[in-house]
């Protein structure tokens, strides 16, 4: 085991991807030399070279078109977005043509293209730096769309993701890019939980807490808080955001009676409203209250000084937690 | 008025065609760079040299005072920078060594042409008029810009790359509409980096402005970098000449030179303004420094590169042409310097003690009035501020 970041857990499950397959590439804006504006290409265009680590010319819609013909070709293209807020110059090419070419094609064409995005706030950053837009890709069929919380998730995810023959939008959760971990990166695949199939986190048995990506670690420090309340958590890191693991949540939930979907996002039309809708219909005779969501208000994300006020923390989960108990 | 502009329309792509964009093409083709056509009046040593397309009568009180505008914009950005470091702002995106640039293209603008800058136009900003504060609040966090763009005719700054070219090329489509085009017309200035180049918005913008002859000015400023990126891996054609393929003339000009970037942005804006449509301008120049405080370009780039534009400095130029023609006392020099360090410690003083927006500002104009979503959502969020009142009491 090695203890790693998450930014440095991505970047071995990167070296792993390269190392195992020569059509896999790394393309985007500044991942070569620099190594990404978040280091998680942190020296690969050194050891594979600038033919298989690419620094593209500055268009995003550029770097997933082509890496879509690259994929016809018989290439593996894992792209970089470098902010969550610049993927919409080639959300065109993301929603019209990546995801539908499977479809298209009536299965025989397959489009193995990994889009990595770092997302979420909570950083200080200026505009469009700080989005969390993963509902609009888990909204279009034919994209899976994943989120790790985790460097041990991030290093599996990561090349799970590289393997998967369907387009995976890969969301890393930015503000915990420093977050360290223990990472066994020996460790094969084999033992790895699928990348469709969320994880129960921390098992409790009073409220099941649904949460990804940055709000992972929140919700876990709020188990801990809410523990010493006398209330018992149950934290299942979701992972998988489209398609859903619907039966861990339903299984959880049929046991808790009670739930709360916690995410970063704007909460109005957001993964915890198809959430909701389905507990609804799957557990409604088993709810003690309504499923509550945790996000962001139904503004622009705000400028941040303003961004505490606007993020889901610590204390607005347990205040969620606390309502579900009012019904 | 369409139809009108349509005529012209063809008329300025055959223009581009004959005229300058095309015969440099073929000129230049065999040249480093830098040997290309580069407009210069003044060169890194403060010598005067003419161009024959370029003649540029300046007064003495005009140079002293695009001398006093590059050291006040470069004090701005220095004292921004040592905020930044200081923890008073989020991030900069230093305008170091394009002083030039932007003093002398914001300078060529009438009060009544429009800017569209990126998020590096500090020194345009300063020439529109805008209060440096508006800037420091968005790198503070306080703001998204948030100051009247109609106040200046200067549009908040866009963060994402090119998108602004197009709203350029648009806000110049409605100044046709309303027969602002022709003697005593209006024009716009849109801004963008050489990285952008790149970005689809920017050919479209390039295409939108080319066939409706819109009256605007594409200024690039080629720092030679994006961020880590060089040129080298936007574009293999100097930037310039990109504009004639799309119908209308490009030019290079020296982005040190603050005389160069006045006279060649002054005919550009005259031209576009008279119905002869856009031009592309692209200001040659270095990011002196890093992409923004939080960039290490010494992970990208040797030193030398940053040593041989050092050289080129677009100030110091213009204070060795003032010492040459003996157009001003030494002590002029000692009173810019003076008056820069005033504005830097206002800058300064006022940074440290902006307050932040209040809590519910960010339910504030998501729509034209609140919605019932809109109020809901802040109540819930007051009442929820609210039920930590009694707590922090009892602790």
């Amino acid at each position: 085991m090695t203890t790693l970041t998450l930014s440095k857990a991505l970047n071995e499950g990167l070296r792993k991807a390269l190392e195992n397959d020569p059509k896999v590439l790394i393309m985007g804006e500044d991942v070569g030399k620099l190594g990404g504006v978040f280091r998680v290409t942190d020296g690969l265009q050194k050891d594979f070279g600038e033919a298989r680590v690419v620094d593209t010319p500055l268009a995003e819609s550029g770097i997933v078109g082509t890496a879509i013909g690259l994929a016809l070709r018989g290439y593996r293209p894992i792209c970089e977005i470098q902010f969550d807020g610049f993927v919409f110059p080639a959300f065109d090419q993301i929603v019209c043509q990546l995801a539908k070419m499977r479809y298209r094609s009536l299965g025989k064409l397959s489009l193995p293209v990994v889009i990595r995005i770092p997302f979420g706030g909570g950083i200080g950053a200026v505009e469009h730096h700080s989005e969390s837009p993963e509902a609009l890709f888990a909204h279009t069929p034919g994209l899976r769309v994943v989120s790790c919380g985790d460097p041990a998730d991030a290093f599996a995810m990561i090349q799970q993701s590289v393997n998967s023959d369907d387009p995976v939008i890969f969301f890393e959760p930015k503000r915990r890019y420093w977050d360290k971990a223990e990472v066994d990166v020996a460790e094969g695949l084999a033992a790895a939980l699928p990348l469709d199939r969320a994880r129960v986190l921390v098992p409790g048995s009073d409220v099941t807490v649904l949460t990804y990506g940055p709000m992972v670690r929140t919700c876990a420090e709020a188990a801990v808080a809410a523990a010493q309340d006398g209330r018992s958590l149950e934290v299942i890191d979701l992972r998988s955001l489209a398609p859903l693991d619907t039966a861990t949540i339903v299984e959880s939930v049929r046991k808790t009676g009670r739930c709360v979907v916690v995410h970063e996002a704007v909460v109005t039309g957001g993964l915890g409203a198809e959430i909701a809708a389905r507990i609804t219909q799957e557990c409604f005779y088993q709810l003690e209250a309504p499923v509550l969501r945790v996000g962001a208000y139904t503004t622009p994300y705000p400028p941040s000084r303003l961004e505490e006020h606007y993020l889901p923390d610590l204390d607005r989960v347990l205040d969620a937690v606390d309502r579900t108990f009012g019904y | 008025m369409a139809v009108k502009d349509a005529g012209q329309a063809a008329s300025s792509q055959s223009r581009g065609a004959r005229g300058r964009a095309s015969r440099s093409a073929a000129a230049v083709a065999d040249r480093p760079p830098e040997q290309a056509e580069l407009v210069q009046l003044l060169t890194p040593e403060g010598e005067r040299v003419k161009h024959p397309d370029y003649p540029l009568d300046i007064t003495a009180a005009e140079v002293k005072g695009l001398y006093r505008d590059l050291v006040i914009v470069r004090r701005i950005d220095f004292e921004a920078i040592a905020l930044q470091r200081q923890g008073e702002l989020g991030i900069w995106a230093s305008l170091l060594g394009q002083e030039a640039a932007q003093v002398g293209s914001g300078r060529a603008l009438g009060p009544r042409d429009m800017a569209f800058p990126t998020y590096r136009e500090h020194g345009v900003a300063w020439c529109r008029g805008l209060d440096p504060m508006k800037l420091l609040e968005l790198f503070r966090g306080v703001s998204h810009g948030g100051w009247d763009p109609t106040e200046h005719n200067f549009h908040l700054y866009t963060i994402v790359i090119g998108s602004q070219t197009l709203h350029a090329t648009g806000y110049a489509m409605g100044i046709q509409r309303d027969g602002a085009v022709g003697e005593d017309g209006e024009a716009v200035i849109v801004y963008f980096g050489d990285g952008a180049t790149s970005q689809g918005d920017v050919n479209e913008a390039f295409i939108y402005a080319s066939v409706n002859n819109a009256p605007v000015v594409f200024f690039c400023q080629n720092n030679q970098w994006a961020i880590s990126e060089p040129l080298e891996r936007q574009s293999r054609v100097p930037l310039y000449q990109r504009a004639s393929g799309f119908g209308f003339p490009g030019v290079r000009v020296d982005g040190n030179d603050v005389f160069a970037c006045l006279a060649v942005t002054r005919k550009a804006m005259q031209a576009a303004r008279e119905g002869q449509g856009p031009t592309l301008i692209e200001a040659y120049t270095y990011r002196m420094g890093a992409h923004t405080t939080t960039d290490d370009p010494t992970r990208y780039r040797l030193s030398a590169e940053l040593e041989a534009w050092k050289l080129k400095d677009p100030i110091e130029r213009v204070k060795q042409y003032l010492i040459r023609t003996e157009q001003v006392e030494m002590s002029f020099f000692d009173e810019v310097d003076a008056e820069a360090a005033e504005v830097g410690g206002q800058v300064r003083a006022a940074c440290q003690t902006m307050p932040d927006p209040l809590p519910e500002s960010m339910f504030d104009d998501v729509y034209t009035s609140r919605t019932a979503q809109n109020a809901a959502e802040r109540a819930e969020f007051d009442a929820y501020l609210d039920s930590f009142v009694g707590e922090e009491a009892a602790r």
